[in-house]
């Protein structure tokens, strides 16, 4: 057992690091907050460093849930999960010539730009032409990500083989970016509370702040190791549970952060209300905290079983 | 990145579970939890039975008696014991996972040789006397003072919360031996026979009802220096080299019967209607959850020692603090199912809620915890 990162995947984590760090800074960041559209540069720039198409190049799904946790990390906005997922179903979706929005039967994101959708309910998995979704937008919380809601289920649709697969992924890959999230607002708060003085100290000193980093530590190693854990054994159960503490570790960590930096935290100008509001967002995607918790109830098995 | 084991780790596992199959129906039943000489002859009955089985000091290095097991050896032994329902380390948990490995570490070959063998044959039980009524969270406070006297450190103070007292025969000590000097250099580490003359135990009731530890009175006990291990004001060291390597491992066996007790009374919630409660049953999906991934995060952290890699203690104090606050719950949601049975004491599940209430206090309460993570894993500053 070595339930460890190797080298590669170290490599492979600091790599994307980088080159998020690059191709989207806090400038370009900033100006997708004024101008939600996706940027097709930079979609094929992703499509080229092999964001959407990895695993078609034999990686696993531990690979991907590094990289997707990295695009959360860096608040990196378009339907990333559905284009991944579409890798070699829908044409141009490895490559990031296509633009494929994600719907979980409620909600699609960034439909304005999608060149294709993927439906992923408990239905199925389809493939769906977005001139055939009927919908209503959103004033998206999110100002990154432009949403509809669906108000008429569609008739036709390309069906595709593996739509519980599918949708496990789908569920794992979003709750790897909420840990990107997690661990993101914990640097943050912890820098801020080192440099932001009162009374004479910096407030990090402050056990009240203390305790809430510390809280904010457990919650990242906890979904971190959740999502790993998915990631490597694919169960079903397990994904379920990493998404579970991973939407708690995002919600509960920006709003952490968001306190620690306080009356800052409450403004535009800051980045904290950004990731809080992508967590709310992703939260709700593909699994949602009542569901996930009956569904472990009931998956439980009866006592004297292993 | 992965979670199956080698085939090396698949043979230990199934030699291991080939003889817990052969020998746990043979154990005599349990003693009664109040009578202490029992439970120390039968905790010292297993561990000569595991002795005798090679199994003794797994995870000790073999020039110190012990198998040399890499870490994930000592996590399968963990994880089948438990499954096998075999008992616990009990009465030699001070000595098995404190005192000797601190005397592996630290001690002399002469002190090695003198102490090391009776551990691992289960002959002889530790205790520990480390805090003191005005040094709890504070260790370093402790006053306890020993003045040298020819070849004997001459010892006079008190020592709280020592489990095992009664029935020990060892005591690992801290004692000041410089008042003068900066409070974590003046600390000796003595191993203290519990049989000299001016030692008083006094058993303390825990709010469980039980007598799982006692207070300590020391009164011009004479300790041989021949016992002292480390250097003299040397003892803060020689006793963190130990702590510090704690992963969280301690409990590996504690989160697989958590998550029995967890199917058992979702079982129980079936069978008596409270299972229609959508609260509840959310509240045991959420512990489903959260037990699962703390025995991952046991297996994230012991993959980091194998490694070498990580920072030691670390991954003991994140896991601690999840894994207490868990385990309070379980028992809490447990007593939900319960109904007014959880006001009876003769039920299990009630006095191990009661006993749960001290994971959140025990060995480092869970606000030094946080102390710990934020400023040595997360390097805030130190506080005022």
């Amino acid at each position: 057992m070595r339930f460890q990162l190797n080298d590669d995947q170290r490599a492979l984590r600091g790599g994307v690091r980088e080159l998020l760090a690059g191709r989207f800074g806090r400038d370009r960041m900033r100006a997708c907050v004024a101008d939600p559209s996706v940027d097709r540069r930079l979609w094929r720039e992703l499509g080229a460093a092999g964001v959407f198409g990895l695993r078609l190049e034999e990686m696993g799904l531990a690979e991907a849930a590094l990289v997707f946790e990295e695009a959360g990390r860096a608040l990196l906005p378009g339907p990333l999960v559905a284009t991944h997922l579409s890798a070699g179903v829908v044409d141009g979706a490895a490559e990031g010539e296509a633009v494929v929005a994600g719907c979980d039967g409620a909600l699609v994101d960034h439909l304005p730009d999608a060149d294709a959708v993927l439906w992923l309910d408990e239905s199925g998995a389809f493939v769906v032409d977005p001139a055939e979704l009927v919908t209503v937008e959103l004033r998206s919380v999110d100002p990154m990500t432009p949403l509809n809601r669906v108000t008429v289920r569609p008739a036709e649709g390309r069906a595709l083989p593996g739509a519980a697969r599918l949708r496990r992924e789908a569920v794992l890959l979003t709750a790897a970016q909420q840990c990107g999230i997690a661990g993101r607002t914990l640097e943050s708060a912890v820098e801020y509370a080192g440099v932001r003085r009162q009374f004479g100290r910096a407030i990090g000193a402050f056990q009240a702040v203390k305790h809430l980093c510390a809280d904010m530590l457990v919650r990242v190693e906890m979904a971190r190791t959740a999502v790993h854990a998915a990631a490597v054994t694919g169960d079903p159960v397990e994904t379920a549970a990493a998404k579970l503490l991973a939407d708690e570790a995002a919600v509960r960590n920006s709003r952490d952060c968001l306190q620690i930096f306080a009356g800052t935290g409450f403004t535009w100008e800051a980045d904290v209300h950004l990731h809080m509001k992508r967590a709310w967002l992703l939260s709700t995607r593909f699994a949602r905290e009542g569901e996930i918790q009956d569904a472990l109830a009931s998956s439980l098995p009866a006592p004297g079983i292993w | 990145m992965d979670l199956a084991y080698t085939e090396e780790e698949e043979a230990f596992r199934a030699e291991l579970r080939a003889w817990l199959t052969a020998t746990v129906p043979t154990l005599a039943p349990r003693p009664d939890p109040a009578d202490w000489p029992g439970r120390r002859a039968y905790d010292s009955t297993w561990q000569r039975m595991l002795y005798d089985a090679g199994y003794a000091g797994l995870h000790w290095p073999a020039e110190a008696g012990g198998r040399g097991a890499t870490p994930t050896q000592h996590l399968i032994f963990l994880e089948e014991t438990e499954r096998a329902k075999a008992p616990y380390v009990g009465a030699h948990f001070v000595g098995l996972l404190h005192a000797g490995p601190t005397i592996a570490a630290e001690g002399t070959p002469q002190q090695r040789r003198r102490w090391l063998p009776p551990i691992l044959r289960g002959d002889e039980v530790w205790c520990q006397g480390f805090s003191e009524p005005e040094a709890g969270s504070d260790l370093a406070a402790l006053r306890t003072r020993a003045v040298r006297d020819g070849d004997s450190y001459v010892v006079t103070g008190s020592k709280i919360w020592t489990s095992h007292a009664e029935v020990a025969d060892w005591c690992e000590l801290l004692v000041r031996t410089d008042p003068e000097a900066p409070r974590h250099q003046g600390i000796t580490w003595l191993a203290m026979p519990m049989n000299a003359d001016g030692i008083k135990v006094r058993p303390l009731r825990t709010l469980a009802g039980s007598r799982e530890f006692a207070e300590v009175f020391l009164d011009e006990v004479r300790v041989p220096v021949a016992n002292r291990v480390g250097e003299e004001n040397d003892g803060w060291r020689v006793t963190m080299v130990t702590l510090s390597f704690e992963r969280g491992t301690a409990f590996a066996g504690e989160v697989i019967a958590c998550q029995r007790t967890l199917r058992e009374v979702a079982a129980m919630a079936r069978r008596n209607g409270s299972w229609d409660d959508q609260t509840l049953r959310r509240r045991v999906g959420r512990l489903a959850a959260e037990f699962s991934v703390l025995w991952r995060l046991i297996q994230w952290n012991v993959s980091a020692a194998q490694d070498g890699t990580g920072v030691p203690g670390v991954g003991g104090s994140v896991f601690k603090l999840r894994y207490s606050q868990a385990r309070q719950e379980l028992y809490d949601t447990a007593a939900a199912v319960l109904g007014v049975e959880a006001l009876d004491t003769s039920r299990e599940w009630t006095v191990d809620r009661l006993s749960s209430l001290s994971y959140t206090i025990a060995a480092g309460t869970s606000q030094i915890q946080k102390n710990i993570v934020a400023e040595r894993i997360l390097g805030l500053p130190k506080g005022p």
